[in-house]
């Protein structure tokens, strides 16, 4: 008989089905290696002492019908911080497939406990939306193979890419060039970009794999790859070093990492790609960049200019941001000139209402080089979860919206629009990025899908893993922890870079090649996509299929 | 994928010469549109003023042919010309044709002093404003082309079977430059306004082939904001607008155009001597780059006629002929039609990178490589 007393009940006493993930073990199989629990980035998981009963026949009445034996077991803890977060590392190293976690098929109570003291929860990576997304629904729809059997995806030559930069009208180019005046620089880039990932919320590792990989790209393969840097600077030799064309800076809110980059200008041996100025970021819009403390590194603080060990949130907005013409006029202009108007500079923007707005205000500036939206499935490495799953506008209608906008405008070519928020979040990266294209985006950003394919990323839409934000990235991606990350091998993620643009390439011709197009990348060509749902369709101004 | 044959002569001839080339080509289109352009026009019966704005089209009732003289009338507009058909209505498969116009006028007096891009403008104006009454009114009213010395005629049907119905044998009617297209329908209904070849301000073009870069150039070009640019009910139409964007509003050579609709790629472009030129003029048209399988052929004013292939030559085209008389069509039979005793010898078929120009002088063609210096404007 066990006393009421000394059953836990407290409001957050939790049993192993009130969590999110459960842990399934299986003693007749598992040696008790320990591999699990010390792989367990979260320590979810020990090894403890248990109590099973062995039955037994008594023969006379004074002998007892059972006895005890204490066994060594695996136990799935039930408290907050040590929560199973699904990663499925415990199944990955168990020799005997003894052990993996399972989602809760119920709602589970952890997460109503999980704001323990005070804290709303943060995590990193998605929006956990589970499902077919709307790009994954939209199709191509216009195969014109029936009317003209004229392209090959293998055999011909196909011009996919896209430019990044302020592109004039042609009156005003002609005149510009015949006055000898400045013609804005424009870059012919690959329409997939890998999106905003910062030096500190990617290991030291993961971003040299992409670096490798995306160099790899544009030398050898001919495939002019970019990757943006996100929040928080570049490592030095990265921007001492010809690579740096392939390199889109981001100065944010924090201007974080922006001391080292003004300071090396005057040796770099190339201009970068491009600069982005983060004003929002679809995760988590209106709220500021952040690197939390159990990522900053001496080598983060070092790049970062900050003391080691010290939560490093940005500002939610820039601190010259009075008003979006100033804002836009002094930070465009201001980076302009750093390279000496050699160099594009463009703002990102969480997708939203007012997108519109910002947009025209670009237009009207001549130092914009386009504009990158991201909408509310974007990623992050960390986020308070109500921002994550609650703010922001969907890509798709908010680009289209400014697409069309630009149209009414004439000004479709002079703006890029690019857009990012889910691209490829199913695995369907092609597909959703050409989707895009489509309604009217020059490029799409991607960055969740990156992780996932160079670098076998564990997070799932099912809120699996998600732990980016506190350093214990148990595939060494978003960690800081040289233990971590040396898991993770900068060549082998340079190999699946390669490999995933390549496919992309290919991907690209082969839903082009049907259409028809091979001469220019088709962007806003609407009348090629349709969707199986007649108030997207309307929204989107495109057909509806069924 | 649609039939075309395009003839230049120094002697005028009739345009029934160039539909029995159709006919020759016929397994190529279904007989869904015949659009007819002449350029260097000359009748029998009247003495044409080549200055004076001729107005093509078809009046579907009486009352829209009323309205028609009315809005002429009220505009200023002289009539000094009507042409009459002769006419076999039983040959003709709509039964809506009241009358097929080819009318010339003498423009308002008042017009004189005015610079010549005004007039232009005016009479491109009028052909519009008289397509939306046409509109407005049931579509009873279809207007070609309002322009001096060039006449333009559509209709539905075989090549004979409307060259017939409309008496074209009779020889009353003649030109020095025919530009006939017959018509594969591809994407769009059965239009007249769908009929190539297109025509603005002077410039006519017809293409056999589909484009499917067109809903972002048609996108781009009524941005412009400019009233002419109007119509798409066919995908080709972008090409005409295109020639007249390129010459008209930006004053480009006739090269640029080429350079414009398929530009060279960035790798050759670095080796062009005018590469950084043209890498700039690509970024800033590059909504104007079209697709798919093409070969575009047109006439300007001054009777230079040109031909333009896609980026693949996924179309074919042949140009041959002799001093003063050229011929270009997308089948060798449509060529050996309209000039069959040439030396085949000089017949060329241009590729991927050749715009193939015929001056007005007529001597010889001349073939344009997108890889040759490009001729920059005086300017640049
Ligand atoms: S799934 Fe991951 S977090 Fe859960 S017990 Fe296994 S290793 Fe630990
Ligand atoms: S594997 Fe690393 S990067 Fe991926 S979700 Fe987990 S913590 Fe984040």
């Amino acid at each position: 008989m066990v006393s009421i007393r000394s059953i836990p009940s407290s409001p957050d006493s939790l049993s192993v089905k009130d969590m999110p993930w459960i842990v399934e073990h299986d003693e007749s199989r598992c040696t008790l290696c320990g591999r699990c629990t010390s792989v367990c980035p979260v320590g979810a998981i020990r090894l403890s002492y248990m109590r099973k009963r062995m039955p037994k026949i008594a023969l006379n009445s004074t002998e007892r019908g059972n006895s005890f034996k204490t066994f060594v077991g695996i136990r799935q803890r039930t408290d907050v911080e040590h929560r199973c977060i699904g990663c499925g590392m415990c199944a990955t190293v168990c020799p005997n497939e003894a052990i993996g976690p399972v989602p809760n098929p119920t709602i589970d109570r952890f997460r109503f406990q999980s704001t323990k003291g005070g804290n709303a929860v943060k995590r990193g990576g998605r929006r956990n939306t589970p499902g077919p997304s709307l790009l994954d629904r939209i199709i191509f729809d216009r195969i014109s193979m029936l009317t003209d059997p004229a392209l090959d995806a293998g055999r011909h030559e196909f011009q996919v890419n896209t430019l990044l930069g302020r592109v004039l009208p042609p009156e005003e180019y002609l005149s510009r060039r015949a006055k000898g005046e400045w013609i804005p620089p424009v870059r012919e880039i690959f329409p997939f970009i890998i999106g905003s990932m910062s030096f500190g919320a990617l290991s030291p590792n993961m971003w040299l794999g992409l670096l490798q990989g995306v160099a790899y790209c544009n030398e050898v393969l001919g495939i002019p790859v970019v990757m943006a840097t996100g929040e928080g600077g570049c490592p030095p030799w990265v921007l001492k070093s010809k690579f740096l064309k392939y390199i889109i800076l981001q100065i944010a809110s924090g201007y974080f990492g922006w001391d080292e980059i003004i300071r090396a200008i005057p040796e770099m041996q190339c201009d970068p790609a491009a600069i982005e100025i983060k004003y929002g970021q679809g995760a988590k819009p209106g709220d500021g960049g952040l690197l939390m403390w159990y990522k900053v590194s001496k080598l983060i603080a070092r790049l970062r200019g900050v003391p080691e060990g010290v939560d490093l949130p940005s500002p939610p907005v820039h601190q010259t941001l009075y008003s979006i013409e100033e804002s836009v006029m002094k930070m465009i202009q201001t980076m302009s000139m750093a390279w000496n108007f050699r160099v594009p500079v463009y703002p990102k923007i969480s997708g939203s209402t007012s997108a519109k707005a910002v947009l025209n205000n670009l237009v009207r500036n001549p130092y914009a080089a386009g504009l990158l939206i991201d909408g509310i499935d974007g990623g992050t490495g960390a986020a308070y979860n109500v921002s994550m799953d609650a703010m922001g506008h969907p890509i798709a209608s908010n680009l289209r919206e400014c697409y069309l906008d630009l149209c009414a405008q004439g000004r479709q070519n002079e703006i890029p629009l690019f857009a990012a928020g889910g691209v490829g979040k199913n695995g369907n990266v092609t597909q959703n990025g050409m989707a895009l294209i489509m309604l009217g985006a020059s490029g799409v950003h991607m960055g969740k899908y990156i992780m996932q394919a160079a670098a076998g990323c564990l997070g799932s839409e099912y809120n699996r893993c998600n732990v980016c934000n506190i350093g214990l990235c148990p595939k060494g991606i978003t960690s800081q922890n040289p233990k971590l990350y040396r898991r993770l091998d900068p060549d082998e993620v340079a190999q699946r870079v390669v490999d995933t643009f390549k496919a992309i390439n290919l991907e690209i011709k082969k839903i082009m090649a049907p259409l028809g197009r091979s001469q220019s990348l088709p962007i806003g060509m609407s009348d090629a996509i349709g969707i199986d749902d007649e108030a997207v369709a309307r929204r989107l101004q495109i057909k509806y299929v069924c | 994928m649609c039939r075309l044959a395009m003839k230049t002569a120094s002697e005028p001839f009739s345009p029934y010469d160039i539909l029995k080339a159709m006919e020759a080509m016929q397994e190529g289109y279904d007989g869904s549109g015949l659009g007819l352009l002449l350029r260097g026009v000359e009748f029998a019966d009247f003495n044409y003023q080549p200055t004076q704005p001729i107005l093509s089209g078809i009046a579907h009732t009486e009352d829209a042919l009323r309205r028609l003289n009315h809005f002429m009338q009220a505009r200023g507009y002289e009539l000094k010309y009507d042409h009459e058909f002769d006419l076999d209505l039983t040959k003709i498969e709509s039964k809506d044709r009241y009358k097929y116009f080819v009318m010339v006028y003498k423009t308002p007096d008042e017009w004189q002093d005015l610079p010549q891009d005004e007039i232009d403008e005016k009479l491109t104006f009028t052909r519009l404003a008289i397509r939306r009454n046409g509109e407005e009114h049931n579509g009873d009213l279809t207007v070609f082309s309002f322009w001096p010395d060039v006449v333009m005629i559509k209709e539905v049907g075989w090549p004979l079977e409307v060259g017939q119905a409309l008496g074209l044998d009779s020889g009353r009617i003649k030109s020095r430059i025919c530009m006939a297209q017959g018509r594969q329908n591809t994407n769009y209904g059965i239009n007249l306004y769908a009929c190539h070849p297109f025509f603005i301000q002077g410039i006519g073009t017809m293409t056999n082939g589909e484009n499917t870069a067109f809903v972002p150039i048609r996108d781009w070009l009524t941005g412009r904001h400019y009233p002419a640019y109007v119509g798409y009910q066919s995908d080709s139409e972008v090409f005409t607008h295109i020639l007249h964007y390129v010459t008209k509003k930006l004053k480009l050579p006739l090269q640029a155009y080429k350079h414009v609709i398929t530009p060279l790629k960035a790798e050759e472009l670095e080796k062009h001597p005018q590469g950084d030129f043209l890498l700039g003029l690509r970024n800033s048209c590059r909504r104007l780059i079209i697709d798919g399988p093409n070969c575009v052929m047109g006439s300007l004013p001054d009777e230079t006629c040109i031909l333009v292939m896609d980026a693949k030559k996924l179309r074919p085209a042949t140009v041959g002929g002799r001093d003063g008389e050229w011929a270009m069509a997308s089948e060798m039979c449509g060529l050996d039609a309209m000039i069959p005793d040439r030396d085949r010898h000089l017949d060329f078929q241009p590729m991927r990178e050749h715009t193939v120009v015929i001056p007005p002088e007529r001597q010889e063609f001349k073939i344009w490589s997108q890889f040759d210096p490009f001729p920059l404007p005086q300017t640049a």
